[in-house]
């Protein structure tokens, strides 16, 4: 699809960062935003579901009893380090370092692994040593699908890195993995906003309220 | 040994009602049926290389139509087993289960499984020809969205034979579509099979907004659009829009049930009226999903067979977005008697109504597209004459249920059911049944017989009158959706008898609807041209049924409506330039779609009977083909010029 088939406006690709630098490349990074638009909508309702059942503890723990701020604040750093390594990455892309886009890719699952460690074991002592499980209070419920469906977003993305990386050993850097890599980070700094706005309405708002 | 086999098949498959085992019956012998033919034919290699790994949006299309015909053969029969059931009081037909199941099936297919693939059906096949593009954006991507469609269609319809069905209605409300009220694997089928069907639906949606966005011919800026093509614009934004929420919705509620959660139980503070907000937070938008396009539709056809062009092009395009934003501010209408506050019934209320004002002027719109016309009677036109009287009937209905504290009256009652059904058969229903007759030639190249098209037209749309407008009626008179019998000596029995009889005619007229598309695919008069109705859009300018690649040369566009401009063109004597033909790149066919969609069945099924090692290994399987897709690089192929030749001199156009 790289030239005749879909190429109906034609457009000077030479100035643009390679991603761009062809049709479906283009094509692809504005189908991926249209995407990430979905999953705004769709944490978005998440999010509004868990605000509606936050108060909805049916006698069983409140936010209040089970956060605690040393492990979120720990989840935190690390996923916002690897949003900005993520980022080194990109800047290397765009001067076409193959070595430092692997590199800073490889920091950023690295990161990316503890984050979703630190996550795993944040939810296995609520349910295991809090007796606070899914199934104790509709807060719970919210709680956990919600931090879940980013920590799951979040392993996706790390699989899909992996295999970046491979395409991007074997082959280099050309106008397709470019846009694979550059996609790949756009979600990641997508997954990091989203945990900005669950460090905001799920744990700040449940250490005040 | 023996016993515990026998027990756990008694359960598995649903016994004790001779229908189904009738259909169990039926559905082995059709399988066996087609199995036989294919292997008899040697036809397998034919099926796996044209159709199952087929990328290309025409192809794709037509598979889309025929599944959601054959859906829509089966959400008939609900509808017709149901008028049976009610025709006389005290009957005996169905039992209250399994008359909830079948209006559960009825209305979740014929909204999901036919409504929206039949519209996706005609969409694939039209707005790439309109726009004057080789495919859609993703063709990958599109080939998957319509196996996840198919295979979800299948999970949901297993359930009639394996396992019990549904059978909490197709809103599947909270809580008696919970775990606790309503065990078994029926209400499971129907979360699963919706939402694997749904993430293709969202897939699609971002397809063709991007299509439409980035791949328009030279010169179609967006005011050139034929309006079909913006209908499906919109319609795209909607469901970018509202399926993520439907997916979270069916998600939870799953978890629910699968998990014990407690989003939507009363036990443990979970909330069922948050179901309802958020099943018609997409629900509601999904009416327009299934509306704007067949707007879009009878918009081309009463142009091109009132031989004028569409009156008040930019008012239809902007009342279409003011429609598509007000459809999601209007869902809490579903349940003004759910117990809110006046102010937020007020609100809702006032919302609803203002969506009958851009509708309206749509509706105008249409009617001074006819003024002063050629009007020419064809099937299609006929599909979009009657459209507009019918479906204004259960527009203005829709504004009297918008009236919160009238809605008190007529909640539930059988005056909801007549206006839904005026809206959905006589908008949604006409509506792709005009659009199949219209583009019939453009996906096969022969025309559908006019005659046996005309027949079936009246039958249905005077047996749609017959069935839906003494139904308002009905619903003032008290009786209520969903009693699956009631006693005599209320005054409903004459009401209910010509219901029945209407509804029967509806069967008819699209049984003979069915007969024609069997009897024209042999005796059909072939289209030649490839512009068999005089069209105005580029879709006509092509040949019927198109070449693989669309257009041997891509259209410049200088107006509206640009095939009738280069019809006059060409008739005013300005030659063309043609430029000599180009090696044409397209995309390769691909089996990963298929497979994927059929893991995704296998993970399906797993989780319906919470049968985690048969779930977890099919989802392995679908992230796998996942995998698979990315490490594929050689996805493309040319077409040489001396093929483009070929096939442009076998349909005579080769210049």
């Amino acid at each position: 699809m790289t030239d005749a088939t879909l190429s109906l406006h034609e457009k000077d690709r030479s100035q643009m960062p390679i991603e761009y630098s062809t049709e479906e490349g283009d094509l692809r990074i504005v189908g991926f935003w249209i995407f990430l638009a979905a999953e705004l909508v769709l944490f978005g309702t998440l999010f509004g579901t868990y605000l509606v059942l936050q108060s909805h503890t049916a006698g069983g723990p409140t936010a209040k009893d089970l956060f605690e701020i040393g492990p979120v604040m720990a989840e935190t750093i690390v996923l916002l380090v690897s949003s900005f390594t993520c980022g080194l990455s990109t800047i290397e892309l765009r001067r076409h370092n193959k070595r430092g886009l692997i590199g800073w890719l490889l920091v950023t699952i690295l990161l990316g692994l503890v984050f979703v460690g630190l996550e795993v074991n944040e939810f296995y002592t609520y349910a295991v040593h809090e007796g606070a499980p899914l199934s104790r209070s509709a807060f719970l419920s919210g709680f956990f699908v919600l931090l879940g469906t980013h920590g799951c977003h979040v392993s996706l993305g790390i699989v899909w890195i992996i295999g970046i990386l491979l395409q991007l050993g074997k082959r280099g850097i050309t106008p397709v993995t470019a846009r694979k890599a550059f996609m790949a980070g756009l979600y990641w700094h997508f997954l990091d906003v989203v945990w900005i706005f669950i460090f905001t309405a799920v744990y700040l708002t449940g250490w005040v309220i | 040994m023996i016993d515990s086999v026998k027990s756990f098949l008694g359960w598995f498959f649903v016994t004790g009602d001779p229908m189904i085992y009738g259909a169990d019956a039926s559905i082995a012998l059709v399988s066996i049926g087609i199995v036989a033919v294919l292997t008899y034919f040697k036809k397998w290699k034919w099926l796996w290389n044209e159709w199952l790994t087929t990328v290309d949006h025409k192809k794709i299309g037509i598979m889309y139509i025929i599944a959601a015909l054959l859906m829509l053969f089966r959400g008939g029969m609900d509808a017709l087993m149901m008028r049976a059931q009610l025709t006389l009081p005290n009957m005996h037909f169905l039992d209250a289960e399994h008359y909830n199941q079948v209006f559960t099936t009825h209305g979740t297919i014929m909204i999901i499984f036919v409504a929206m693939p039949f519209i996706f059906g005609l969409m694939n096949i039209a707005v790439p020809l309109q726009i004057g593009a080789r495919d859609v954006a993703y063709p990958f991507l599109n080939a998957l969205s319509f196996w996840l469609f198919f295979f979800g269609a299948m999970l949901f319809n297993l359930s009639f034979v394996i396992g019990g069905s549904p059978d909490a209605g197709w809103s599947s409300y909270a809580p008696y579509a919970g775990a606790e009220m309503n065990p078994g694997v029926g209400q499971n089928y129907y979360l699963i099979g919706v939402q694997i069907s749904g993430i293709g639906s969202l897939a699609t949606g971002i397809n063709f907004l991007v299509t439409i966005l980035k791949m328009r011919a030279p010169g179609m800026t967006l005011f050139k659009m034929p309006m079909f093509t913006w209908s499906i614009l919109i319609t795209s934004v909607i469901v970018v829009f509202a399926f993520p929420a439907f997916t979270v919705a069916l998600a939870l509620m799953t978890i629910d049930r699968l998990f014990g959660a407690h989003f939507f139980t009363i036990a443990a503070g979970g909330s069922p009226m948050l179901w309802a907000n958020l099943f018609w937070f997409w629900g509601h938008p999904e009416v327009y999903i299934v509306l704007l396009p067949v707007f879009g539709i009878f918009s081309e056809v009463i142009a091109t067979f009132a031989h004028k062009t569409l009156f008040g092009y930019a008012v239809m395009v902007w009342s279409m977005v003011a429609i598509s934003v007000l459809s999601f501010i209007t869902w809490l209408h579903h349940f003004f008697t759910m117990g809110n506050t006046a102010p937020v019934n007020a609100f809702f209320s006032i919302s609803t109504m203002l969506i009958a004002i851009p509708t309206g002027v749509k509706i105008f719109n249409w009617l001074f597209t006819l003024n002063k016309g050629r009007i020419q009677f064809t099937t299609p036109m006929l599909w979009a004459l009657a459209f507009i009287p019918n479906f204004t009937i259960g527009g203005v209905t829709g504004v009297m249920l918008a009236m919160a504290p009238a809605d008190y009256q007529y909640h539930n009652s059988y005056f909801l059911v007549a206006h839904f059904h005026s809206t959905l058969i006589a908008g949604t229903v006409f509506g792709i049944f005009c659009g199949l007759h219209y583009w019939w030639p453009k996906m096969f190249g022969y025309m559908l017989d006019e005659v046996k098209g005309k027949w079936s037209f009246w039958i249905f749309m005077i047996s749609f009158n017959i069935c839906f407008m003494p139904m308002y009626f009905l619903g003032l008179m008290g009786m209520t959706r969903r009693m699956y019998t009631y006693p005599a000596g209320l005054g409903w029995t004459p009401i209910n008898v010509v219901m029945s009889i209407g509804a029967a005619g509806m069967g008819i007229g699209f049984a003979l609807m069915a007969y024609n598309i069997v009897w024209s695919a042999v005796r059909g008069k072939k289209d030649t041209t490839g512009d068999p109705w005089n069209g105005r859009t580029l879709e006509w300018a092509t040949a019927s049924p198109a070449a693989e690649y669309n257009f041997a040369h891509i259209p410049e566009i200088k107006s509206r409506d640009a095939f009738a401009a280069m019809k006059e063109a060409r008739a005013a004597g300005h030659a063309e330039t043609v430029p000599p033909y180009k090696a044409i790149h397209m995309p390769n066919n691909t089996g990963i779609p298929v497979i994927m969609s059929a893991f995704m069945f296998i993970a399906g099924f797993g989780f319906v009977f919470e049968w985690y090692w048969m779930g977890i290994p099919g989802l392995i399987g679908v992230v796998a083909c996942m995998i698979a897709r990315s490490f594929v690089y050689d996805d493309h192929h040319y077409i040489p010029v001396e093929k483009v030749k070929q096939t442009e001199a076998a349909t005579g156009r080769l210049s």
